[in-house]
């Protein structure tokens, strides 16, 4: 047997780094550039955006809500003002056109640190990893449901480590380290990618948004595989390849339908053969069916 | 051909599919039964956390706020702050301490208008109709003006001068001479800004402001003023009581609204003088 070539070397090599990071970097930008946005009010006075993660407003004038608070809210028997509802609409619209989870890869920071420890799980070769459902985020997402309507609160809010943390970067963190660290350990130790790919309701509720979502990762070129497998071992929900990448004979894809698709684009970045792209739902099989097409044609 | 129907199309057997399953709904349910008694907990509001103006009850207040901190940051005192990790107010919901920052009491009342979902009550658009809290004089024994000395600093301090806090004067007992000029809450106008316990002289404020519900009592709910219901009823509701009538001789009257005994003009007449040795003289003279 071969002796494996290390992960994401190929791409490298093939493409360089700009072209096999810049995802990944962009993301990161994007992470980062978010919070600043918010941090910059209270640090030097610059108020281009206010409030947190939770509830914000953009220039004083453009309100944004989280649609899933806003649903506990409405659960627990609180009809809002009309502030919260058109920016849960605005949110709602932007991860409706750009996928859900966008939220999970490209504005929440606890991205940050569980693929922190998902790096260094693969450093270090951690493998061991406790067996969870990936389906226990949706039963954990009913139950903060549940809860905001059996006892009349917003229960989850109370332990929530992704708002929680988001809102003692901005507000001051208190003890808040230590919800950060737990989720840290949580992955690198006892179960890999077991809080964003396992048990946040946040990202569960956002996937949902995701099934209906117009920008989707598609894996066009699906036919030059190599079959390396880098973007099963890179991917954080590594299940959602499978169909669109190997679907063909099935007639699936090779659009990514799966709302627990981050769009994350770590994919593209990872693959040397391209396969993997950025693109519209419907539009993006089309575009691979012209492609498909021209190819045809040139050969 | 049991193997084969019994598997789905994802390769997963039922058992594993159901174990599966069960294994996540009572990994939930457990966190759902931990979550629900912290929730029990978060509900208890500390009583030095005052909340934010048009605050709604705490128990509505806790599913109607997102916990956004925009009331935060409208505040122009930076009254309010937000409830961090590890301390005892419901994670991330926005309260200050009067004693340290007291609201200002803006008449335009930014946080409300900046609060999103209304879990600060819109419909409150005068400041001086909120009950953040009520003021209490908590400790008479170190209250200065319980022992005779001029202070009032709550009295002027309060931005409901004259009507949430009244000075009443007592008589001083100790020098015999002077007046007490006591400091009483009426929680007909105190809105509960905190200002009078910010303002408080002494090393621990002898004045605080408690949430509503821990500063007022309740009469129960049988409870009738006679004297009221008299007044709603036109007439006493009990037998009415006889009239007190002292035995006295003629022309003289008792008045019981305070004037006491008044001798009328006619009663001069009287054989008996004011003097009881007027009559003993009158007497030697010979009647």
């Amino acid at each position: 047997m071969e002796k494996r070539v290390p992960l994401g070397q190929e791409a490298l090599v093939t493409k360089g780094w700009w072209k096999s990071h810049q995802w990944l970097v962009l993301r990161r930008v994007s992470q980062l550039s978010v919070l600043s946005l918010f941090l910059i009010g209270p640090w030097f006075g610059l108020w281009i955006i206010k409030g947190n993660i939770a509830s914000s407003e953009i220039l004083n004038m453009v309100p944004l809500t989280d649609p899933y608070l806003l649903l506990q809210v409405f659960l627990t028997n609180h009809w809002p003002e009309t502030t919260a509802l058109i920016g849960a609409a605005i949110v709602l619209l932007f991860y409706l056109l750009v996928g859900g989870r966008v939220y999970c890869s490209w504005v929440c920071p606890v991205n940050m640190v569980t693929d922190f420890a998902a790096w260094l799980r693969r450093r270090f070769g951690i493998t061991s990893s406790a067996r969870l459902s990936r389906n226990t985020r949706f039963w954990i997402l009913a139950l903060t449901l549940v809860m905001a309507l059996v006892t009349g609160t917003l229960a989850w809010e109370l332990v929530n480590p992704v708002t929680a943390v988001y809102r003692g970067l901005i507000f001051g963190m208190g003890f808040g380290w230590a919800v950060l660290t737990a989720v840290f350990l949580f992955d690198l130790v006892i179960s890999s990618r077991g809080w964003c790919g396992h048990l946040c309701p946040v990202g569960a509720f956002y996937s949902l948004i995701g099934r209906f979502s117009l920008v989707r990762v598609s894996a066009l070129r699906r036919e030059q595989c190599n079959d390396c497998m880098d973007c099963f071992i890179i991917c954080p929900e590594p299940q959602v390849i499978r169909p669109a990448l190997k679907g063909a004979e099935q007639g699936i894809g090779p659009v990514i339908r799966d709302g627990a698709c981050t769009n994350c684009g770590r994919c593209i970045d990872i693959c040397s053969k391209d396969v993997f792209q950025l693109g519209l739902r419907s539009g993006g099989r089309m575009i691979s069916q012209v492609a498909n097409h021209q190819r045809e044609v040139l050969s | 051909m049991g193997d084969k129907s019994s598997k789905s199309s994802s390769g997963v057997t039922r058992r594993q599919f159901l174990a599966g399953t069960v294994g996540a709904a009572c990994a939930a349910g457990l966190a759902g039964l931990g979550l629900a008694s912290y929730t029990r907990q978060a509900m208890s509001l500390p009583a030095h956390a005052i909340r934010p103006p048009g605050a709604l009850e705490e128990k509505d207040f806790l599913g109607a706020c997102v916990r956004c901190g925009l009331c935060v940051r409208d505040c122009p005192y930076d009254t309010l702050r937000l409830a961090q990790p590890g301390e005892d107010v419901a994670l991330g919901t926005p309260y200050f301490v009067a004693r340290e920052i007291p609201c200002e009491m803006c008449e335009d009342i930014p946080c409300i208008v900046a609060c999103p979902t209304g879990a600060l009550d819109h419909s409150l658009t005068d400041i001086d109709e909120s009950r953040m809290g009520l003021a209490v004089v908590v400790d008479q024994e170190s209250c200065i003006a319980f022992r005779g000395l001029r202070c009032e600093v709550c009295f002027n301090v309060c931005p409901v001068r004259g009507k949430a806090i009244t000075l009443e004067m007592q008589h001083n007992e100790r020098s015999g001479k002077h007046a007490l000029f006591i400091p009483v809450v009426h929680s007909s106008d105190c809105t509960g800004c905190g200002k009078c316990e910010q303002a408080c002289i002494l090393e621990e404020a002898a004045i605080k402001i408690f949430p509503l519900h821990l500063a007022k009592g309740m009469l129960g709910r049988h409870y009738r003023l006679g004297w009221q219901e008299k007044e709603k009823a036109g007439r006493s509701l009990v037998t009415p009581d006889v009239e007190h009538k002292y035995n006295l001789p003629e022309g003289m009257r008792y008045e019981y609204e305070g004037e006491g005994l008044i001798i009328e003009e006619q009663a001069a007449e009287t054989p008996f003088a004011d003097d009881p040795l007027e009559t003993l003289k009158r007497g030697k003279d010979g009647i």
